[in-house]
């Protein structure tokens, strides 16, 4: 069975020594929570790229495309009528508003995107009960840690490690 | 009020006064006085500003009833204090979008003490701006048919125009504004549902911060979104402002239709946003008593950026002049004489003054480390801007090709009213922001007092 364990430490450095450890004996550290973003953290963590950018490039073009169609379909075909002698198709100053539009559906997509893939909004979760946890985002850092077998040699691990507290969660 | 982190002079550190400033302090001195309130001094402030406000809706109404002939435009000078407000309200809120976004994207980490309410002045400001074309509209309730939308009329947006620009750029921009702050906020509204005593506070924070948990996966995600907002942001700002340069430089008139206009208006914009700015930080660290972290170096950088603005401006200024005269056109060297000349150049020179020469102080480094310096030069500025705003507006208007519609603009009460009224909904507004959230990014000032070594 599965034990997962929370280890809180006092500063990143000693959240990031105790990785190693971790992996060389066959545990997992699953995740990281810190008050603020610690670089390089998610790669020590394995965890994939995001794609976020290019959700964001495909929503800003897609919709900057439709501001265009909608614009010559009616200035050209639904709509056409000769303003002071400029030609019905007058693109150049069509991109103005495909260009406006087309940042800000960049921006919508990538925050839904950003959203979808945190899995964001939660209303709840597991770790919100743990005590001590709120100081996740404020000045303690919190290291997410499972182990298959020798939960107590994990939980002996962290404690070398410099963890202030290592709390065991409790499957739901 | 806040003594968690004591400013030291000189300095403790490149951008934090005092010598410690370790996570649990830095949360303390941003976040706690929300929790405590800020006493008689902000209740005072907000009754002050609150008959501005009940003045602007009631003016408005007023407006909407009698229509824009309560205003001193007439036949020739059909734009007005309107126009001239909304050029100048989009000016700063373009600069909180602007400078937050360059700074992260040219790694100026100083920034994390300013972005949170430059941005703020952003939405508000951008609000604000977006009031003025409807309110100058003859039948604002049409105001609706900016919009492309299925109606019985068969009628569609005229797509050259540049008021259907400027409704698409608005739009796009405070939306835009609208996302890129409230990302960046997502850390600080989980930590402030971390830290509130009270349970609506739990409650209310807890809503908008999604149930943030500062895990690894989230903070780069974030990052990643944050950094291609910015990266997207700065074009954006650029191109709304220009696309009300346009209102001007897309007509045929002495005077506005020149190609300099939009560089120039992105110019001015930002230099109005980050006088604005400058203001703001002068309150809010009074006000919050955040000197350790809005420091005397903050403000010197400012300065030096306002610096470089205004002699841009001036060259700007310039180059109108030189265009007018080298162009040959006589209504355009009409135009430049008028400025000078006219029944303006009271005001006009009065621009050069606040905009051109006023700023020359800042090369002491004393004046720029000098509130009482600095916070009077950043208000002349906002004036300075706000008359080359009227004047661009006025001046054309006023002597434009046919002699005999040549008139002059009368200020009326409720020019007046439009001119001073949205200070005081603005200034309103602010007040709630600071009451309500973290005016300071808390978790980038903890990821810089790491790197400087304070915490």
């Amino acid at each position: 069975m599965t034990a997962k364990l929370l280890a809180e430490f006092l500063d990143s450095e000693a959240l990031r020594a105790a990785l190693e450890p971790i992996r060389s004996t066959g545990h997992t550290a699953l995740e990281a929570f810190t008050p603020y973003p610690v670089e390089g953290l998610a790669d020590q963590l394995r965890q994939e790229r995001s794609r976020l950018r290019v959700v964001m490039l495909a929503g800003g073009l897609a919709t900057a495309a439709f501001a265009f169609g909608l614009q010559w379909y009616s200035a050209v075909i639904d709509y056409p009528i000769n303003s002071g002698g400029r030609p019905l198709n007058s693109w150049q100053v069509f991109l103005l508003v495909p260009f406006e539009v087309g940042i800000f559906a960049a921006a919508l997509a990538g925050v839904i995107g950003f959203l979808r893939s945190c899995r964001l909004p939660r209303l709840h979760d597991a770790l919100f009960e743990i005590p001590g946890f709120e100081r996740a985002t404020q000045d303690r850092y919190f290291l997410l840690a499972a182990s298959e077998t020798d939960t107590a040699g994990l939980r002996k691990i962290l404690a070398r490690a410099g963890a202030v507290t290592v709390t065991e969660l409790h499957a739901p | 009020m806040s003594e968690v982190l004591a400013a030291e002079h000189p300095a403790a550190h490149r951008w934090i006064a005092s010598e410690r400033a370790d996570d649990l302090a830095m949360t303390q001195a941003v976040a706690d006085p929300l929790f405590t309130g800020f006493g008689r001094r902000w209740w005072v402030a907000l009754l002050i500003t609150l008959p501005f406000v009940l003045w602007l809706f009631g003016a408005i109404g007023w407006l909407f009833y009698r229509g824009i002939g309560i205003w001193g435009i007439n036949s020739t000078i059909v734009w007005g204090v309107a126009i001239a407000n909304y050029v100048w309200w989009i000016g700063i809120g373009n600069a909180g979008t602007l400078i937050s976004a360059m700074l992260l994207l040219t790694r100026q980490k100083w920034r994390a003490s300013i972005n949170r309410f430059a941005e703020a002045m952003t939405l508000f400001a951008v609000a604000i701006a977006g009031l003025m074309p409807i309110i100058h509209l003859g039948r604002p309730i049409y105001a609706y048919w900016l919009a492309p939308y299925p109606n019985t009329m068969a009628l569609w947006p005229q797509w050259r125009s540049a008021l259907v620009w400027d409704f698409w750029a608005i739009i796009s921009y405070l939306l835009f504004s609208l996302l890129f702050w409230y990302v960046s906020l997502i850390p600080d509204l989980a930590t402030m549902r971390d830290r509130t005593p009270h349970r609506a506070g739990q409650l209310l924070y807890g809503a908008f911060a999604l149930g943030w948990r500062g895990s690894a996966r989230e903070w780069s995600r974030l990052q990643t979104l944050h950094t291609t907002m910015a990266a997207l942001g700065v074009p954006l700002v650029c191109s709304v402002h220009s696309i009300v340069g346009l209102d001007f430089a897309a007509s045929l008139m002495p005077g506005w239709q020149e190609s300099i206009f939009p560089p120039y208006f992105v110019v001015g914009a930002m230099y109005s946003g980050f006088a604005m700015v400058v203001v703001l930080a002068a309150a809010i660290r009074w006000g919050l008593s955040l000197q350790a972290i809005i420091t005397h170096r903050h403000f010197d950088v400012m300065a030096r950026i306002l610096l470089m603005a205004s002699i841009v401006m001036f060259y700007s200024y310039a180059t109108e002049w030189f265009m007018g005269w080298y162009g040959g056109e006589h209504a355009e060297r009409e135009a430049v004489r008028f400025e000078f000349t006219g029944t303006y150049a009271p005001l006009y020179w009065a621009l050069l003054a606040c905009n051109c020469l006023i700023p020359q102080l800042l090369w002491w480094p004393f004046a720029r480390r000098s509130l009482f310096i600095l916070l009077p030069v950043a208000i002349a500025i906002n004036i300075g801007m706000w008359l080359e705003r009227i004047l661009i507006v006025w001046n054309t208007l006023s002597h434009g090709y046919m002699p005999s519609l040549w008139r002059n603009f009368h200020f009326t009460f409720w020019d007046w009213t439009f001119l001073i009224a949205p200070l005081g909904l603005f200034a309103f507004l602010f007040l709630i922001f600071m009451r309500l959230i973290p005016s300071v990014s808390m978790f980038d000032m903890r990821e810089l007092a790491h790197e400087e070594a304070a915490a």
